[in-house]
């Protein structure tokens, strides 16, 4: 459904550009020269360890760390002096669990709504429609804390939706999840960056969600160790798997 | 963002702290009962032990219970303003202030917000209180009724907007106890809710010039000339003075740039 104006503007700019992030709590260096991008549509996931930088990364671009060295531009506008406007392009769903837990399904996402500006009815029916997407129409009015994790995460990722951002990210978002949950989410978020020309940075540290196709960032230590097409990368490491290669490329940086 | 987003916004974070209030009834029910303990119990008893002298804005002797009110009015607010900073570092550990803090409006907006949809909550509760003490013969004028609300709406942003600095400061829940016995006890004591200031300062110069500092006196004072149709200039004046500092400390306090927010990420 893109027009071809919106084609040109998204072939020129990355819906997420990170250059040269450097982050340091106290004397300890959480993230050192920090650089990759994500192109409108794309589905990429920051691969990393427990302890990587992944989270430090998220609390950075989403501006509740400020941020010393380097650059995050989403859509080409620097958050640092256009927060506010990056804010609303950005839909996040944090590692830590965010719904408020007594109130219900709906009143979670009206508060959402309501804190991106919505009116009621418009909030009504696109609440309508992501809840529908995530299959959870059904459970709209109960307590959140009546559901289950793996619902929780559904209503967290629709949640994120609502105010109809062009850049996902997602911080650990199966962690504690069964299978079935965590296949439903990835299958979600792929299938936004096809038909929707979302782009989403996927954090996780559990190899197997890299699918085909994927593109990945490999972050250890604070450090990009790698950044590509999986199977670029897999090729590249002369690995059999994206597992190996990740293990090579571990163990390579710990010897040097 | 246009003025009505940032209606809207506000519209989003009153109905949240209402939605919660209604869920936890208990917590209204306790914040009821505490003052009203103080009146049914603490009055009774020191009705005959302190003499109250004919002192504005009351017009004849009057029985201790109605002395207190006002006192017990801004103990409500107080309890209030702490209670919702209690919940903002309990959101911030729970993860629900991410939500706030990620909105695309200003920061010093979503905390306005945030304290002024806790201040129509305590609001409430304070004509509530002032419903149940006619039982006790508090009987203010009529137009009292009016005329204390912009004073409850002014003490209660002091007081909240003092919840909010605190919970930009506090670490972590468990600190919460101390607030207790460091910021409530002693501004409620040191002020002039239980007894008159011209009886603190026959016993001791210095508490009494502690008392007229606490800002908690002002809320006191505000509140009870209010009640009798009284504006006390001085005491507005402190409270509108005094609730821009801590509301400006608060939203530097949640500065990721400046902050404690960025000191505690740090540790």
């Amino acid at each position: 459904m893109s027009s071809p104006a919106r084609e040109t503007f998204v072939s020129l700019v990355p819906a997420l550009s990170v250059e040269g992030l450097g982050h340091r709590f106290g004397q300890r260096r959480v993230l050192k020269d920090v650089s990759f991008s994500v192109a409108p549509g794309d589905f990429t996931v920051l691969l990393g360890l427990n302890g990587a930088g992944k989270t430090t990364l998220f609390s950075l671009a989403t501006r509740l760390y400020a941020q010393a060295e380097g650059t995050i531009r989403v859509f080409g506008m620097d958050i640092r002096k256009r927060m506010l406007e990056c804010l609303r392009q950005m839909g996040i769903v944090f590692q830590q669990a965010t719904l408020d837990l007594d109130l219900s399904v709906e009143q979670n996402l009206f508060y959402h709504c309501a804190l991106h500006g919505l009116s009621h009815g418009e909030a009504a029916q696109r609440i309508a429609a992501e809840i529908d997407r995530v299959g959870l129409a059904d459970q709209r009015r109960e307590k959140a804390r009546r559901l289950s994790g793996g619902q929780r995460r559904r209503v967290e990722i629709a949640r994120a939706l609502l105010h109809r951002p062009q850049l996902l990210l997602l911080d650990e978002p199966t962690v504690g999840l069964d299978i079935a949950s965590r296949q439903f989410m990835l299958d979600h978020v792929r299938r936004l960056c096809r038909e929707e020309g979302l782009a989403a940075l996927w954090a996780t540290h559990l190899i197997d969600e890299v699918g085909e196709g994927a593109r990945v960032v490999v972050l250890h230590k604070g450090e990009v160790l790698a950044d590509g097409a999986a199977a670029q990368l897999i090729g590249q490491m002369r690995a059999p798997s994206m597992r190996a290669a990740f293990e090579t490329l571990v163990q390579e940086r710990e010897a040097a | 963002m246009r003025p009505i987003h940032y209606l809207r916004c506000f519209c989003g974070i009153a109905n949240r702290e209402w939605l919660r209030f209604l869920n936890q009834r208990g917590r209204f029910f306790s914040a009821l009962v505490r003052p009203l303990v103080w009146l049914a119990i603490f009055a009774a008893g020191f009705h005959f032990v302190l003499g109250v002298s004919i002192i504005p804005p009351y017009e004849t002797y009057v029985p201790y219970a109605v002395y207190i009110a006002p006192g017990l009015i801004a103990m409500i607010l107080m309890f209030n303003g702490m209670l919702s900073s209690l919940s903002m570092v309990y959101d911030r550990e729970m993860g629900s202030m991410r939500i706030l803090m990620v909105s695309p409006l200003p920061r010093w907006f979503l905390l306005t917000a945030k304290l002024l949809a806790g201040v129509i909550v305590s609001v409430l509760q304070a004509y509530a209180f002032l419903a149940i003490a006619l039982i006790w013969e508090i009987e203010p004028p009529w137009y009292g009724y009016l005329t204390v609300l912009p004073a409850l709406v002014l003490s209660g942003l002091m007081l909240g907007a003092l919840g909010l600095l605190l919970s930009s400061a506090i670490r972590q829940l468990e600190n919460f106890a101390s607030v207790m016995n460091f910021v409530i006890f002693p501004m409620f004591f040191a002020s002039s809710a239980l007894y008159p200031l011209w009886h603190v300062k026959e016993a001791s110069l210095l508490l009494y010039q502690i008392c007229e500092i606490n800002p908690f006196t002002h809320a006191v004072e505000l509140i009870r000339f209010a009640l009798y149709g009284q504006l006390e200039p001085i005491s507005a004046a402190v409270l509108v003075v005094t609730t821009a500092i801590f509301l400006t400390l608060a939203v530097y306090g949640y500065d990721p740039a400046k902050g404690l927010m960025a000191r505690r990420a740090a540790e």
